[in-house]
């Protein structure tokens, strides 16, 4: 009875344990369970529990990173069915985020996406020093809505205004927002450059990224 | 008997290092620059896939030729900075991006201005035994940026400096500057007067210019800084033992490569080891586990006989206010009580973004108050009490006799008018001043008793026309703040 079944999911979700979520997404396909219904209504609203309780300050970031873990668990054993059917699943929109070339920090950027998939969206994350252009073409592969840069350092946060150029070059602006994070980037650094806004911490990112797409 | 503080069980460091060679040795540590890969692969170490697996016996080969002390000069030549043999000194923190306006409050980018100013209060207040590098100037080139700081503070000051580049290109520019000033390489070499900071990025990796900094300024015989910062929990293991483990890790493959490229050249373990706050996602630098941190790391180096540096006093409020003043207050006594040679960090607000110099000014009384802890009591006459009370007589006045006079300014350490101790009355006569409208005070008082040291007027031009070459290189076309 898929009532119990979306209990445990979302359960999984909380507990933060990919295991578990990977095993439940397996259960709903062998019962017949719609993938898109497990994930809708079996997953996503442990995500909402997480994000809520994180906002309240009763969850913290391990607690949001390992439900993130699950729902990605979860999302890439129910995905390959949904599209056996033909069907898409609605995202709030495709986030490709990376960062800057010459920066190897990781760890903010990664925050944000766990974030930003929690949140609905579909995240491409290119990882770490990546090039300018890489940004561009990955934005154009996938049809992108929202290119997200990071840079740590005061001397690779440069690198963010290169990639708006090659988002330009690229014949992606306007309609492709562009949005830059990390320790030394400011809203002044943000519109200096052009930017489509700037986001203090992860869960800025995700207010900012919905604004962006309307939602 | 100098007080001490210590963390770590012996049985602990022994386990702590025990699995920081494993780690550099089974797991292996990325190394990215072509120059020190080569280095560690002719000595020993297996590389594949860009992982450098190094084998304790070299680690430990170049562990023993690092000098157990070393000293940092003053433009004249005194060596007021001793790393190793048990000293404690501190300095401003490093490459802030903000300033905390003291009329606004408003956290700003920071300026050449702003620097100079820094400089200014810091080279008066004795507890600051070196200058740093302490903001970025944000209207200047980023490409000469790091050696732009180091020419300001060489201009306005003339104690020992703790800097550090920002990329490869800069480093030989760096060095001249600073020959320049001690009067050529070989001068500079003898004495050297600044220490470079070194960053390898957590966990295990060695970036490019990280390594081939190490390379070069061990060649160059100037003192480098390890300035490794596990954040433990995210980028480090969660436990504190766990990100110590990481922390000497990252020291002793970094010693490994500096030793290789020049046996002997100076060297200091140090860091930011942090924790990671697991609600904001920043690094509090304020928090006590990250002064545990320093400490412990601190720890593991004096068991191998090594100079060390810390990451301390840093605050996470984004004012100077209670928080500031209780989380900076903490860190300098348990970084003093720790024996860090090098604790740098005063003077920082939102974790280590912001400067302030009002809270430079208020550090230097926590500074001085640690130092005397650090002296611990001391039996300075011969009876501890009793000759004091013959010559007190039936009253007990203790004011009154010359062992008060001549001790007390041994005994207490006076602070400055920023710690208000008088009467209540007397406070609400001087206008009911709090802490940092105080410290506003003392800053004016500094900055206008500041008098810029003495150069001599070859090295002064020399200084002068170096700088103004490269600025013009940049597309800088005057000196801002000179």
């Amino acid at each position: 009875m898929p009532g119990e079944l979306f209990r445990l999911m979302k359960q999984s979700i909380i507990d933060g344990d990919p295991e578990a979520a990977r095993e439940l997404s397996l259960r709903a396909l062998g019962e017949g369970i719609s993938p898109l219904d497990a994930i809708n209504n079996g997953f996503v609203p442990g995500l909402h529990v997480v994000g809520q309780q994180f906002e309240q300050g009763e969850m913290f970031l391990p607690d949001l990173v390992l439900a993130g873990e699950a729902m990605k668990a979860a999302t890439s054993t129910l995905e390959p069915e949904i599209h056996k059917v033909g069907a898409t699943r609605e995202t709030l929109g495709k986030v490709i985020l990376g960062t800057v070339k010459g920066d190897i920090h990781e760890i903010g950027k990664t925050l944000v996406g766990t974030m930003l998939s929690a949140s609905g969206f579909e995240v491409f994350d290119l990882g770490v020093d990546v090039p300018f252009d890489t940004f561009a073409l990955k934005a154009k592969e996938v049809n992108a809505n929202i290119v997200g840069v990071s840079a740590l350092l005061t001397t690779t946060m440069t690198g963010q205004k290169n990639v708006v150029d090659a988002l330009e070059r690229h014949g992606l602006r306007p309609h492709v927002k562009f949005i830059v994070g990390g320790a030394p980037v400011t809203q002044s650094w943000a519109n200096e450059i052009g930017a489509d806004g700037y986001g203090k911490d992860a869960l800025a990112a995700v207010a900012l990224a919905k604004r962006l797409v309307g939602v | 008997m100098q007080a001490s503080l210590q963390l770590l069980e012996p049985s602990l460091i022994d386990r702590i290092l025990a699995e920081a060679f494993e780690l550099i040795h089974q797991r292996g540590v990325t190394v990215q620059a072509p120059e020190a890969v080569e280095l560690l692969a002719s000595a020993g170490a297996r590389v594949e896939n860009g992982l450098a697996h190094i084998p304790e016996s070299l680690a430990r080969k170049a562990i023993e030729t690092v000098p157990r002390d070393f000293s940092l000069h003053t433009r004249a030549g005194e060596p007021v900075v001793r790393y190793g043999a048990g000293r404690v000194h501190f300095d401003p923190g490093s490459s802030c991006v903000h300033v905390l306006d003291p009329d606004t409050l408003e956290h700003r980018m920071s300026q050449s201005a702003d620097l100079v100013r820094l400089v200014q209060i810091a080279e008066q207040l004795p507890q600051y035994a070196a200058q740093s590098t302490a903001v970025v100037c944000n209207e200047v080139p980023k490409e000469i940026g790091d050696l732009y700081r180091l020419f300001l503070v060489l201009w306005y000051s003339d104690k020992p400096v703790v800097t550090g580049a920002f990329s490869p290109r800069t480093v030989p520019a760096m060095i001249d500057l600073l020959a320049s000033d001690s009067g050529g390489h070989a001068a500079l070499r003898q004495k050297p007067r600044a220490v470079f900071d070194v960053c390898p990025s957590p966990p295990l990796h060695w970036s490019e210019f990280a390594a081939q900094n190490m390379v070069d300024l061990a060649r160059a015989w100037v003192p480098a800084e390890i300035v490794s910062m596990p954040l433990a929990g995210a980028a480090a293991p969660v436990t504190l033992a766990g990100a110590v483990v990481q922390h000497a890790a990252e020291c002793i493959s970094g010693i490994t490569i500096h030793q290789l490229a020049q046996p002997g050249a100076p060297l200091v373990w140090g860091g930011a080891p942090a924790i990671f706050d697991m609600r904001s996602g920043i690094t509090p630098m304020g928090a006590i586990e990250t002064t545990m941190l320093n400490v412990s790391c601190a720890q593991v180096a004096k068991s191998l006989g090594l100079p060390t540096h810390g990451y301390l006093l840093g605050s996470d409020s984004k004012l100077v206010d209670a928080q500031s003043g209780q989380e900076s207050g903490l860190a300098a006594i348990m970084g003093a009580l720790g024996g860090i040679n090098m604790i740098s960090g005063a003077g920082m607000l939102d974790s280590l973004a912001c400067h302030s110099a009002e809270k430079l000014v208020l550090d230097a009384e926590t500074i001085a108050m640690a130092q005397r802890a650090l002296q611990g009591v001391q039996a300075r006459t011969e009876t501890l009490a009793l000759d004091m009370f013959a010559k007190a007589g039936a009253q007990g006045d203790f004011l009154k006799i010359p062992e008060t006079r001549k001790l007390f300014r041994l005994e207490q350490h006076i602070p400055s008018k920023v710690i208000d101790r008088g009467s209540l009355h007397s406070w609400e006569q001087g206008g009911k001043k709090d802490t940092f409208a105080r410290a506003r005070e003392r800053v004016q008082e500094l900055i206008s008793s500041y008098k810029r040291p003495k150069i001599s007027s070859s090295v002064e031009q020399s200084l002068h026309a170096m700088m103004g070459e490269l600025a013009t290189r940049a597309g800088m076309h005057h000196l801002p703040g000179v």
